[in-house]
């Protein structure tokens, strides 16, 4: 349901083009570029990290592609895994949902956490993937991300969220948006232990999930092009009778706006990142 | 002058029946005793049938009663010296939401709440109760305000939610609302929130980190708005009372999905029937919640409100680790 939403909202963004999850999965030999429509290896286009080499629109991305990606090898280990998600508002068709994108996703839940090292420096992690309901929300989505913010604290290593998210799961209800306050909470009192939150905003980071942890980072990132906002854009054109600029909710749009610190590209993150992390922690920890 | 919601127009009817017979035994020479007494017992069965087993989109009715009773009808109700403060200090100030300082039983506290208007014009000044991002800061700022004078903190939610427009979000709604969640967990003074109409989504939330969060009995919380759900879940927002169902959002609901510590008892109706009665459940519950509150410490209760949050989502684990019971997270 989301998903029809979302995909709706997609087709409005010249900028931001739609059918991602289609290039999703590099079975072609060739892929074409949403955005500049230029084909091109997709061997080439997996080793740009899924950024187009022609007009760098970056392509999604699951959560596992990203860690290959930006840990060291054999350095990321995966908490939680096992946890999934039950129906407690008897939702009809839930749990089929659910299962069907277990199987299409090749995931259990909409974010994947874990403690791994980014050129050495130990960082507890939540990726979030779109592939899994839209990367929504639900309890499950709550207690991951909590949780990994706690091993953050015990650990005492940076916590690290990167943002792929419709927003809240509407079919856990007002659970679901209690995980916005859990998460936020969570990141509070890891806060004031000292410990760096960073946030990475990648396609599309709106609603509930924007609207708390990855708007609340020591340090705010976004990846180019990224959907980024609170309220839907239909919404708010039928609120406010309105057209809305092209660039509205882009990452470049928050940027302008003063709420993000940097724009990054996804091929210079792990340098960012590495930069970032030798700063807060000269001797490989904080403290 | 209160309308009839149309739920109630058996109750109204009969009513104004027993009203009529009234009139008539004290115009005419006729005894109509026994025939009042039977239809005043009717209604007082009907009113049992019909106001003790609401049903959510009744409720949804009454929490949206141009009539029910607001942040500011409570206010002189519950508190003596109430002085209003304006401005988040950054942008200008967002009447869509109330905030000053008060006296409650001996005590200075800081008052917080959703506003939405009485009349068009009153609705327009305060967007229909719908914050912009300045709104949100002015609530942080004052927030922050109380704990320095260590003042207790009273959040009254009822918005539809947080305001969807280009400004908004050009001044950062998200960030507006998530910075309330996350400095409102770690506020070392008590914190009570009580949603008393509606509340919508993150635009309700962000006044609702507390460490007490009552719902009025009529009220609802909700991720979405039934129209909204209805919409996204069948593509008809006339949906609505079918999604006000599905979604659980009425006051009876939160308490068994353990998201609110009480329910607090409306008056037979809804609030609007009797404000001052109303305000007097109000603020008996207040001040229970202060006795059990005022004697913690700032870390006992930063950490109960932690744990109280901590504690709601529902999950499991699919395959359990050998010889461990299977773990199941659920609320108390
Ligand atoms: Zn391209």
């Amino acid at each position: 349901m989301l998903k029809e939403l979302f995909a709706k909202s997609k087709k409005k963004y010249a900028t931001v083009p739609l059918d991602r999850e289609k290039q999703d999965v590099p079975e072609g030999i060739m892929t074409k570029c949403p955005s500049c429509k230029k084909i091109m290896y997709t061997k080439e286009l997996v080793k740009n990290q899924k950024v187009c080499l022609h007009c760098g629109f970056h392509h999604s991305m699951s959560s596992h592609e990203r860690i290959e990606y930006l840990f060291d090898a054999g350095s990321f280990n995966e908490f939680d895994k096992e946890m999934i998600s039950v129906n407690p508002l008897q939702f009809p068709d839930y749990l089929e949902k659910l299962e069907k994108d277990k199987k299409k996703a090749k995931i259990n839940e909409a974010v994947v956490t874990g403690v791994g090292s980014i050129n050495g420096y130990q960082v507890s992690t939540a990726i979030m993937d779109s592939n899994f309901r839209m990367g929504s929300m639900g309890s499950v989505v709550g207690e991951k991300i909590t949780r990994a913010i706690e091993r953050a604290g015990e650990l005492r290593i940076p916590f690290i969220i990167f943002t792929a998210s419709g927003g809240a799961r509407m079919q856990e209800g007002v659970l679901s948006l209690m995980q916005m306050a859990k998460t936020s909470a969570a990141l509070k009192m890891f806060s004031n232990e000292g410990g760096l939150i960073i946030s990475m905003m990648t396609h599309p980071t709106t609603g509930g999930v924007s609207a708390s942890f990855a708007s609340l980072g020591d340090i705010n990132l976004a990846e180019p092009g990224a959907l980024i906002g609170f309220a839907g854009r239909r919404i708010i054109e039928q609120t406010i009778h309105e057209d809305l600029p092209e660039d509205f909710q882009t990452s470049e749009f928050l940027m302008k706006h003063g709420q993000l610190d940097a724009v990054v590209k996804r091929t210079e993150l792990k340098e960012t990142l590495t930069t970032i992390l030798k700063i807060h922690a000269p001797g490989g920890e904080w403290l | 002058m209160i309308y009839e919601l149309e739920f109630e127009r058996p109750v109204t009817e009969l009513r104004s029946k027993i009203k009529e017979l009234k009139e008539i035994t004290k115009d005419a020479d006729v005894d109509l005793t026994v025939e009042i007494e039977t239809l005043e017992k009717r209604l007082e069965k009907l009113e049992v049938d019909i106001y003790n087993h609401l049903k959510p989109w009744d409720r949804v009715q009454i929490a949206r009663h141009p009539a029910r009773p607001t942040t500011l009808d409570y206010i002189p109700l519950l508190f003596n010296d109430f002085i209003e403060f304006h401005g988040d200090r950054y942008y200008g100030d967002d009447e869509a939401i109330v905030a000053g300082i008060a006296e409650f039983e001996g005590r200075a506290v800081t008052v917080i709440g959703h506003q939405r208007g009485k009349d068009t014009k009153e609705n327009i000044r305060r967007n229909f109760g719908m914050p912009h991002p300045e709104g949100y800061r002015k609530a942080l700022r004052l927030m922050k305000q109380a704990e320095k004078f260590n003042r207790p903190i009273i959040c009254f939610i009822d918005t539809k939610g947080a305001f969807p427009g280009k400004a908004a979000e050009e001044r950062g709604q998200s960030e507006a609302i998530a910075k309330n969640l996350f400095e409102m967990a770690g506020l070392k003074v008590p914190v009570i929130s009580i949603v008393i109409g509606e509340g919508g989504s993150g635009g309700a939330l962000a006044l609702g980190v507390g460490d007490r969060i009552f719902m009025l009995e009529n009220s609802t919380y909700s991720v979405i708005s039934p129209e909204g759900a209805a919409a996204l879940l069948w593509k008809d927002a006339s949906q609505a009372k079918r999604a006000a169902e599905s979604m659980q959002i009425t006051a009876p609901d939160l308490n068994r999905l353990g998201v609110i510590d009480e329910i607090i008892p409306e008056v037979k109706g809804g609030a609007h029937r009797d404000a001052n009665v109303q305000a007097e459940a109000i603020k008996d519950i207040l001040k229970r919640s202060f006795n059990e509150l005022l004697p913690l410490d700032s870390d006992e209760l930063i950490n109960q409100r932690y744990m109280k949050f901590k504690k709601i989502g529902e999950y499991e684990f699919e395959k359990q680790p050998e010889g461990k019971p299977k773990e199941v997270g659920q609320h108390s």
